[in-house]
């Protein structure tokens, strides 16, 4: 096995160094009915040449993968500047662990701390975490650390929150006291700010909202920070298309207290879901109180400025069950990709492709509404997403797209929730150009 | 200079600034196309009241060369594994395959989206399909779910499998069953999982020989209120429980199932199986034992593996494979739900699934026994030097203590630290928390003979060192760019952000 340095013949005489005969002896700690006496039942080895014919084959099943295509829904196509795969290829990154020996892992540890500072500077919050595993993650421990600030049970939903998002918050509040329930959405503007206000009691540990919500309306967040607030409960934000945070108001300056957000739209690739970056940002009075890892500033005897990790008394190897959460590591390396990437784009580059995507959603969603028998449900301002309703069902029309036009046109909104057959979500990004948007207009209009 | 001879410098850039500090405003680092659609006034689409109106202050300005200098600058003062040796005990530091990241990188995969139709992520599908089908056999459970994100979210998902089978199997007598038995050896992560899943931890004592003490495992099991076991084996002190079988028995007699941390799997592939063993349900690091890269601390991926009598609460969707191909079947009324958006961390099941068929079945239990060899072969090595408090032999990771060195003042700190100025990364150290200044090795499979002689001789040295200049040791590393940080202070008054200098 060319991975192993060690060639049979070393393996040998390493093994009579150590006084055994043969390496069954390595073994002799296992009870010999337990051990395997047989050879596993999987694959033979491939070489290099024929994996990759394999996973190249497997991709090429992929057909999704190819065409021109307007999915969103908590996932979304950006631009990716070169260097970012680039520096996270590197081995002094890709190939080190957690960074618990700061004196030789400072290359990651700096690049933590930065991070925490571009999510706090995006957010407009005090202090932000390390990162967590996704968006969905990032929300199921903020509603947990809502519970344990407020000592209060109850936590109060969106409708419009992504269905996979709150499927995961229910996974994780099941058998941890909390009550967590749906407050509605309008019918018409597809905002559901106003109906969450009137839900929250003094009972309430915090209120959850997504803006841009799932339908790709723009929530009213400060007025929700201002009714959670007169009741004691905190406003959890979370956010699935962090390139909105390029242009709209920060939930910080909105005065939320809790912000989640996926961070893949920050140069993290589709990669069919997965591995993405949740971050997670609150105000500086809750730093005890927040889940995952810090990086802190920290100064060595000759006064050199360094970073570690702290506040290591939250955490679970310390804290064990009472821990704030039970997180060990974060998404180090996807980390680094958005961190790269935030830098690279900078200042005008974030706010430049934030523009293009409002600006090329508008221009699509104008064109559609335009077409005839086709129309947007919900009035609400909205950032680089939108619903359209197809005068026919919304799951055959797009197999039809994808097939006739090879357009992945977008997503039915009947996978998630009833009465809405027709209804599809659309998203539209920087990388869109307008002949693949008016390619989708007219594919639509043909059907 | 009249030599042609300059000096070197041991650490390039020392200096290099936080990049806020690098910015200049006026400076970019990007470009887009030009905007091809006709541009609508910003107010008509967004009210003002919902726009930024910072201007994203502070956000770095800076150029291309700027960002790459920066991190490359960075990237020089970490350890990593394609550097040498990186012996953290429990973290199985082995060799990340280039192959690997550039199967991840296939354009079929990296640009296909999680919610596309099912008819057009059929290849994607079916990497999952294999990987699990691996799993289940590697561990000889056979129901899996690959959506976990981590070890610890593994963890949970497998506690929560646990409580939902207890809950259906007791209805309403399972409230009675509500704690969770956890060896006082265990990861910190195993508390913290079942107090999420609503559990309370008992905690099992270790026997003078470092396994679980039985008779204190049947007296915590008289109760009757026992959910389950969690456990770690091979152990957190590298030995295998040899009494295995039996514990399940106990715990399975006391109405109660067992969950393995898989963490030390790497013990264990192609050896022996842990369904084999009598465990319910265990969770696998994708990131330890099947070679994914750790990333500086993430992304992992914590596979959860169960027998067939827990299948049904696996996370849903379960990806299913049927005569019109591969499915998502979320319709499993048992499931203790999702627990992750989309499917997991994907592109660490390409790579795994690309490291066990680079192995192959042989493959798998060769590397397995390279690295329980080289642990072996450590632990014989340190043994005149260091105080190794178990006697029996380990499997792939060793503990060893400062016992003889903290005569001198020197600790298990100190000759971590020392490790450093020798080239090597330290072992995990002071876990176990029931081992009093553990230093936790494991070599993994990925490391020569020569290295693992250079290593021993290393520390022989420091064992040395710490009887005739101790004061060497304790003020060790000497040749980083930064030395001990002052983590205290940092802790008393955290700075977590970097924030414009005032200036008044």
């Amino acid at each position: 096995m060319r991975y192993i340095p060690n060639s049979p013949e070393e393996r040998t005489e390493m093994l009579e160094a150590i006084g055994l005969n043969s390496a069954e002896q390595l073994f002799d700690s296992i009870p010999h009915e337990l051990r395997l006496q047989r050879q596993l039942n999987t694959p033979a080895p491939l070489s290099e040449i024929e994996l990759l014919d394999k996973f190249e084959r497997m991709g090429q099943q992929n057909a999704a993968a190819r065409r021109a295509s307007f999915l969103g829904a908590g996932a979304y196509s950006h631009y990716i500047p070169t260097i970012v795969d680039h520096i996270i290829s590197r081995s002094e990154f890709f190939t080190a662990y957690t960074p618990y020996q700061p004196e030789i892992s400072q290359g990651t540890l700096q690049t933590i701390f930065e991070f925490q500072t571009l999510v706090c500077q995006l957010t407009g919050m005090d202090l932000a975490n390390a990162s967590m595993y996704d968006g969905s993650t990032a929300l199921a421990e903020a509603v947990l650390m809502a519970e344990r600030v407020t000592r209060r049970s109850k936590a109060i939903a969106s409708a419009a929150v992504h269905p996979q998002y709150l499927e995961v918050v229910k996974t994780y509040v099941q058998h941890a006291g909390i009550h967590l329930e749906l407050a509605g959405f309008d019918q018409k503007t597809g905002q559901s700010a106003a109906a969450l206000a009137a839900t929250v009691d003094d009972q309430t540990a915090a209120l959850v909202v997504q803006s841009p919500n799932f339908f790709g309306c723009i929530e009213d967040v400060a007025a929700l920070a201002d009714a959670a607030h007169a009741k004691g409960a905190l406003l959890i934000v979370v956010i699935t298309e962090a390139m909105s945070l390029g242009l709209l108001k920060s939930p910080g300056a909105c005065g939320a207290d809790i912000v989640v957000a996926e961070g893949q739209s920050f140069g993290v690739p589709l990669s069919f879901g997965g591995p993405y970056v949740g971050l997670f940002a609150t105000r500086d009075k809750y730093a005890r109180q927040i889940p995952g890892r810090l990086v802190g500033e920290a100064y060595d005897k000759k006064g050199r400025r360094g970073f570690v990790l702290t506040l290591a008394t939250r955490e679970q190897h310390i804290r064990r069950e009472k821990a704030t959460s039970n997180i060990c590591t974060n998404e180090g390396l996807i980390a680094l990709a958005a961190t790269v990437y935030l830098e690279a784009m900078g200042r005008r580059g974030i706010q430049e492709a934030a523009r293009q995507c409002l600006q090329k959603a508008a221009y699509a969603a104008r064109r559609i509404a335009d077409s005839k028998g086709f129309s947007l449900p919900f009035s609400g301002p909205r950032f680089n997403e939108f619903v359209v309703r197809a005068p026919m069902n919304a799951v055959e029309l797009l197999a039809r797209l994808a097939k006739e036009n090879g357009i992945e046109g977008g997503i039915a909104l009947s996978r998630f929730m009833p009465n809405h057959d027709n209804d599809f979500l659309v998203c539209v990004t920087e990388t869109n150009t307008r002949e693949q948007i008016d390619s989708l207009v007219s594919a639509l209009s043909e059907l | 200079m009249s030599d042609g001879i300059t000096k070197v410098t041991t650490h390039i850039s020392p200096n290099e600034q936080l990049i806020f500090e690098r910015s200049q405003a006026g400076r970019i680092g990007y470009r887009l196309p030009a905007l091809d659609v006709t541009e609508t006034p910003l107010d008509d689409l967004v009210p003002k009241d919902f726009q930024r109106d910072d201007d994203l202050e502070g956000m770095p300005e800076v150029s291309e060369v700027d960002v790459v200098r920066h991190f490359v600058r960075m990237s020089m003062w970490n350890y990593s594994i394609d550097v040498g040796m990186y012996p953290l005990g429990s973290c199985t530091m082995k060799y990340n395959s280039r192959l690997n990241e550039r199967v991840a990188r296939i354009a079929g995969f990296a640009n296909l989206h999680p919610l596309a139709d099912e008819a057009d992520i059929q290849g994607a599908l079916e990497v999952i399909y294999e990987l699990q089908e691996c799993l289940a056999e590697i561990t000889g459970l056979p129901g899996v779910s690959l959506q976990p994100a981590a070890g610890a979210h593994g963890e949970m998902t497998g506690i929560m499998i646990i409580r939902a089978f207890l809950d259906a199997r007791d209805g309403a007598g399972a409230s009675g069953r509500r704690t969770m038995l956890i060896p006082d050896s265990a990861h910190g992560t195993n508390p913290a999982s079942a107090h999420l899943s609503g559990f309370s931890v008992k905690t099992i004592r270790s026997t003078a020989e470092g396994l679980t003490d039985l008779d204190h495992l049947r007296e915590l099991c008289a109760h009757g209120d026992v959910a389950g076991l969690m456990l770690t084996n091979p152990n957190t002190l590298g030995l295998f429980e040899r009494n295995i079988k039996q514990i399940c028995d106990i715990v399975h007699e006391a109405g109660g199932l067992v969950y393995m941390d898989g963490a030390n799997m790497n013990a264990l592939v192609g050896v022996a199986r842990p369904g084999d063993m009598g465990v319910d349900v265990i969770h696998l690091n994708l990131h330890k034992t099947f070679s994914t890269p750790h990333g500086g601390g993430g992304p992992g991926c914590g596979p959860c593996c169960c027998t067939k009598e827990l299948e049904p609460f696996l996370p849903v969707p379960r990806i299913i494979k049927t005569a019109d191909g591969f499915c998502l079947d979320h319709n499993q009324p048992q499931s203790i739900g999702r627990v992750k958006a989309f499917f997991g961390n994907y592109g660490m099941m390409l790579r795994a699934l690309a490291y066990t068929l680079t192995h192959g079945n042989d493959g798998l239990r060769e590397a397995t026994e390279a690295a329980v060899l080289n642990a072996r072969y450590i632990a014989e090595g340190l043994l005149s030097d260091y105080d190794k408090p178990f006697d029996s032999p380990p499997m792939h990771e060793v503990v060893f203590t400062d016992k003889k060195q903290s005569r001198k003042g020197v600790h298990t700190l100190d000759i971590a630290k020392r490790l450093i100025d020798y080239g090597f990364h330290p072992m995990t150290i002071y876990f176990p928390l029931i081992v009093q200044g553990a230093m936790l090795i494991e070599p993994t499979e990925s490391v020569g003979r020569q290295e693992l002689d250079q290593f021993i001789a290393a520390m022989r040295s420091i064992a040395r060192e710490a009887l005739e200049d101790p004061e060497l040791v304790l003020n060790a590393p000497h040749d980083t760019r930064i030395g001990r940080l002052d983590e205290a202070a940092a802790a008393r008054k955290p700075v977590l952000r970097w924030k414009k200098p005032t200036t008044d």
